[in-house]
């Protein structure tokens, strides 16, 4: 059997996190394959529905990346993402899943080095916890129904 | 006389009245209401007799009265609007009046939040005014509430209670003044620490010449340790515990403050006896019953009126 | 509005097991505004449905739909080009709504996804606070605008009660005391006399104690 590399996606915000990811590539600071990034125009912007339909559609974990405390380009988007990553964690415990699959992680756009060093703490975690179980079983019966 | 209450006649004699309370056993030994009430028997005038007092389930307030209106000793039926709708209430004093208890407290109770079935509906069907009226209606126009007649009305001599230290403070007199509109004879108030407060109250009560139409009994509950004193201060609502007590409670070894809390009590009866309008004292001794006689006497209240 | 919140995922889920096909219907009227079942939120309970039984390997098909209105049957009848597609029906409205759709799909099970709360208006973002009981029988004019049966903890009519504190009610000090509140209106609006009026006992019959209550419009009903 493969072993198992998670798949992330991480939501960044177009003014801190999503800089921050190429300052990391242009300082050739490597952070994992695994985290496949998704520009936002601010943290604040990602939808509820966005999280889970990254995990409903096979991720097994996601992150939201927006500016530090104090400094959302749009006031309090990042404190908005917060509080709908908070209630989906508790919704996602609800069903199984697991809240600690999503997590919001602040930075700013100079954090170069902070993006690389999240992105390889969140995939480690990722990668401690296994597979999205709600991908698993569907997968399991897909191969079942092939086989 | 209203009534053929002990209470009433006391009152209307001029005496300082004395009432205390009887908390009904939380299962269903009669004896245990007899132990309470014969503790008090020869030093108070009535005995109030709770009505599943912080909302816990107990033995009903109607019963526990019968059988101490059976000992010879006046009950004081105490009714909550927390449990029980106008049907039940007003159907509750028809039988305890054929039982003889001629003396009630109308009260609203406290919220179940506080009690061992905080799950139960919350009936308040009327509010503690609104009951006044009722019984006062029963009494004087012999109809129930809903208007129909009836057959043999109960003369029910009716209390209600008063915090005069609940907010908002300026509402407190005006309250009253509700109450005595809604036709209450006497009040209970409740417990007194704050001296100085209760006063400003009564200030404004007589301001209005209140006390001319009530009878207000003052409450008073002695402390036993320095612990309860704080326990009222901050964890009872609408109480007022001043600093000072807590210190003079705490100020004395363990073993003297069960006396140190006596004698707060009984020095509180001698100042209040000097405020006009006070008509007597309400002494709940709280899990402390045993006291009551020696309070009633050292307070220079004992003997009792005999009518 | 009325208010609602989402039940807890397992009753949900324990609901819909049985079934394969769900048809998962929203409302666009006051559980919009509440955050509990508009179309956002019927597809995030959509998407939680769907990891909760690819868990198990089970592939739910599920449709949502949100309509203008759940608890009026011109709305209610847009479902009839669904609903035969589906096994069972689980709807994101009030009670009022789940009760309509039960009725005109007499033979579809219906369940309902929301707790519904109580009437009421938002005191912030995100907070929903209780304001009226429906007793038929409105004493806003004489007790300054707040109402003490929806919002004093034993309805009292002739307040406050001796647990008043601060302006906090004694069962809970996130509960204003509604008398504290009835009271200072009263007195900015040069009402304090009005106070003393004893608000009479109650006639519960315009309530819910008199009966499930009806409003027949003779000029409307046809």
């Amino acid at each position: 059997m493969k072993p198992f590399e998670p798949e992330i996606v991480a939501f960044c915000c177009h003014y801190c996190a999503y800089t921050a990811a190429d300052m990391a590539g242009s300082m050739r600071i490597g952070y994992p394959p695994n985290v496949k990034i998704i520009k936002a125009p601010c943290s604040g912007k990602i939808d509820a529905i966005h999280i889970m339909k990254a995990l409903e559609k096979g991720a097994d974990g996601v992150y939201v990346a927006g500016c530090l405390e104090g400094d959302c380009h749009f006031k309090n988007g990042n404190n908005n993402a917060a509080r709908r990553v908070k209630y989906l964690q508790k919704l996602l415990d609800e069903i199984g899943v697991g809240g600690e699959r999503i997590a919001m992680i602040t930075m700013s756009a100079g954090m170069g080095g902070r993006f690389a060093e999240t992105a390889a703490e969140f995939t480690e975690k990722i990668r401690k916890l296994g597979p999205n179980p709600a991908k698993t079983a569907a997968g399991e019966k897909l191969e079942k129904a092939i086989a | 006389m209203k009534t053929e209450s002990v209470l009433e006649k006391v009152l209307t004699s001029g005496e300082l009245a004395v009432t205390s309370e009887c908390g009904p056993p939380r299962g269903s030994d009669a004896d245990k209401v007899r132990e309470k009430a014969e503790m008090l028997r020869g030093y108070v005038d009535a005995v109030n007799v709770t009505d599943n007092q912080t909302a816990m389930v107990r033995m009903s307030s109607s019963a526990a009265c019968i059988i101490i209106k059976q000992m010879g000793i006046d009950p004081i039926l105490q009714m909550v609007t927390r449990d029980r709708n106008r049907l039940a209430m007003q159907s509750d004093i028809l039988g305890c009046y054929a039982h003889g208890i001629n003396t009630m407290l109308c009260l609203s109770g406290d919220h179940p939040h506080f009690g061992d079935h905080p799950m139960a509906a919350n009936v308040y069907d009327l509010d503690s005014i609104q009951f006044i009226q009722a019984v006062r209606k029963m009494r004087e126009e012999g109809k129930f509430q809903g208007g129909s007649e009836i057959d043999k009305p109960p003369k029910m001599f009716i209390g209600a209670a008063a915090n005069p230290f609940a907010d908002p403070f300026e509402l407190r007199v005006a309250r009253l003044a509700k109450k005595v509109k809604a036709g209450v004879d006497f009040i209970q108030t409740q417990c007194i620490y704050n001296i100085d407060k209760f006063e400003t109250w009564m200030n404004g009560v007589r301001e209005r010449k209140l006390h001319e139409k009530v009878a207000i009994l003052a409450g008073i509950t002695p402390m036993k340790t320095v612990g309860m004193a704080r326990y009222m201060k901050n964890r009872v609502p609408g109480m007022d515990v001043p600093d000072e007590v807590v210190k003079r409670m705490g100020g004395v070894s363990k073993e003297k403050q069960p006396e140190e809390g006596v004698k707060i009590a009984i020095e509180t009866i001698e100042r209040l006896k000097n405020v006009e309008g006070v008509r007597g004292f309400h002494i709940m001794a709280i899990e402390w019953e045993q006291k009551t006689p020696e309070i009633v006497e050292r307070a220079g209240l004992y003997p009792r009126p005999k009518f | 509005m009325i208010t609602a919140e989402r039940k807890p995922m397992q009753e949900i889920i324990d609901y819909v097991s049985p079934f394969n096909r769900i048809l998962l219907v929203g409302c666009n009227e006051c559980v919009t505004v509440c955050a509990a079942g508009g179309r956002k939120e019927v597809g995030l309970l959509a998407s939680a449905l769907q990891m909760s039984f690819m868990q198990r390997g089970k592939a739910l098909d599920i449709q949502e739909i949100t309509l203008e209105r759940q608890c009026d049957p011109e709305y209610v009848e847009q479902l009839v080009n669904y609903v035969d597609r589906y096994d069972a029906v689980l709807s994101m409205a009030c009670g009022c709504g789940v009760q309509e759709v039960a009725r005109r799909y007499k033979t579809k099970p219906v369940f309902p996804a929301l707790n519904t709360k109580f009437m009421g208006a938002s005191e912030h973002q995100g907070i929903w606070a209780e304001r009226c009981q429906g007793c038929g029988d409105c004493v806003l004019g004489v007790t300054g605008g707040i109402c003490p049966i929806a919002r004093c903890s034993k309805r009292i009519m002739n307040g406050p009660c001796g647990g008043s504190t601060k302006g906090k009610c004694e069962i809970n000090p996130d509960i204003e005391c509604a008398w504290q509140l009835i009271w200072d209106r009263l007195k900015m609006l040069g009402l304090e006399d009005r106070y003393e009026e004893i608000m009479e006992a109650k006639d519960w019959r315009t309530s819910r104690d008199g009966g499930p209550r009806r409003i027949v419009r003779e000029d409307l009903a046809s």
